[in-house]
């Protein structure tokens, strides 16, 4: 009886770290606890140019990270990418004349959205759009520009 | 040259019925399992012989497979002045691959081959045999048991082993490297999704789990009666479930993973 009552006792000792390692994993390690898809709003803002940013790509205001990139699409009437924000329900005060400008963290890092928020008194609703966007700055698009800048200076 | 493809006829033959028996094995086995829930008795004491004593190998190989990617790591991203990225390699190679595949191949050592020989010397010395004389179905009493702890023991070591490796490789970049500690945590919980990094690596030990508990029972009830006989049954459950699980792995990989 002793035996069976310490083998027990292993065996459910080795279940909950099982399942406490699998807890760690999810709350710990990965991005679950960071905010519940469940209750955010969304908002969404037309592109002329999204750049390299992607589905899950951050969403941040002054720096903070506020929700995530849900989806990417391309609109087929006005030729222009369609980005929809998931943002965190603690942040649903964003005035409704935000602005939303794609960046890029350090000169090779990820893309993300950065929303600028504006004066007016009234605020962005669930499904609600920005309409003052600034494209992603492609890098080699600048580059060009610069060098064919220079090149004509040069010609002078 | 007659002789050498009557011999590849006759091989191929052997291991497909070698293969039907061991579907119709699994399928048995399977549904014997349901007649382990109402006697929960059997599944705890396998749960102790599988899961329990393979705890400690899985435990302490995760640490220092954790403290190993912590260095080598380290010294690679340093080249690029990304030691801050260090939590991001660790996690996610030990929770997309190491972890299931690592724990797995251990498993197959520790519990695996333990099975095998358990049931092929039951086989050896008839006590399977004498079970059927007492109508009692060995499936049932024997097999299904021991695949079930199998099956739920793997995710839950594959889980603890990518815990342990990333503490392991926490412990390894601030505590030895003076990494910043922080750094480490929120690069990793940035990067790491739920579902795609967490819920694959824990399909994939699922998968493992069921194959290698199949594997090493089969080989174990298929075993050839005779010392020898378990002997090589042990050996080729080692060396089936590592060929699967490097398998499966590549496939099941070019399916979470393809499309990002």
């Amino acid at each position: 009886m002793q035996h069976t009552n310490t083998q027990d006792t292993l065996v459910g000792l080795f279940v909950a770290s099982g399942i406490a390692g699998m807890f760690f994993l999810s709350l710990q390690v990965s991005n679950l606890s960071s905010f519940s898809q469940k209750d955010s709003y969304t908002i969404s803002a037309r592109f002329e140019n999204s750049g390299g940013l992607k589905v899950k790509s951050p969403v941040s205001a002054a720096g903070v990270k506020i929700g995530q990139v849900s989806s990417i699409h391309f609109d087929t009437k006005t030729y222009e990418a369609v980005v929809t924000m998931t943002i965190n329900p603690k942040y649903n005060t964003l005035p409704d004349d935000t602005t939303a400008s794609i960046f890029t963290a350090g000169l090779l890092g990820e893309q993300y959205v950065n929303l600028e928020p504006g004066g007016s008194e009234s605020y962005l609703k669930d499904n609600g759009k920005i309409d003052i966007t600034q494209p992603a700055i492609i890098l080699e698009k600048a580059l060009g520009q610069f060098l064919f800048k220079a090149a004509e200076e040069k010609s002078e | 040259m007659i002789q050498f493809l009557q011999n590849l006829g006759a091989e191929t033959r052997t291991s497909f019925t070698k293969l039907g028996r061991g579907t119709f094995f699994l399928l048995q086995t399977l549904s014997g399992i349901l007649s382990v829930l109402p006697r929960p008795r059997l599944l705890i004491n396998q749960l102790y012989s599988v899961g329990v004593l393979s705890f400690l190998i899985i435990t302490i190989s995760g640490l220092f497979v954790g403290m190993v990617l912590g260095l080598q790591g380290y010294y690679t991203l340093s080249d690029f002045g990304a030691e801050e990225s260090l939590g991001v390699m660790v996690a996610t190679s030990l929770v997309r691959e190491l972890g299931p595949v690592v724990s797995a191949l251990l498993f197959a050592g520790r519990a695996g081959t333990a099975l095998t020989a358990e049931i092929g010397l039951m086989k050896a010395t008839e006590q399977l045999s004498g079970m059927e004389m007492m109508a009692v179905d060995p499936i049932k009493r024997i097999i299904s048991p021991r695949f079930l702890a199998g099956l739920f023991s793997m995710p839950l070591l594959a889980a603890l082993f990518s815990a342990v490796g990333i503490i392991g490789g926490q412990l390894v970049g601030s505590g030895l490297l003076g990494l910043d500690e922080g750094a480490y945590w929120s690069q990793m919980q940035a990067k790491l999704d739920f579902q795609d990094d967490i819920v694959n690596g824990m399909i994939k030990s699922i998968v493992f789990g069921f194959v290698i508990t199949w594997i090493a029972l089969f080989e174990g009830y298929d075993a050839i009666p005779t010392s020898e006989g378990v002997s090589r049954a042990t050996t080729r459950t080692v060396v089936n479930s590592a060929f699967s699980i490097l398998g499966l792995d590549f496939i099941l990989t070019a399916l979470m993973f393809g499309e990002n």
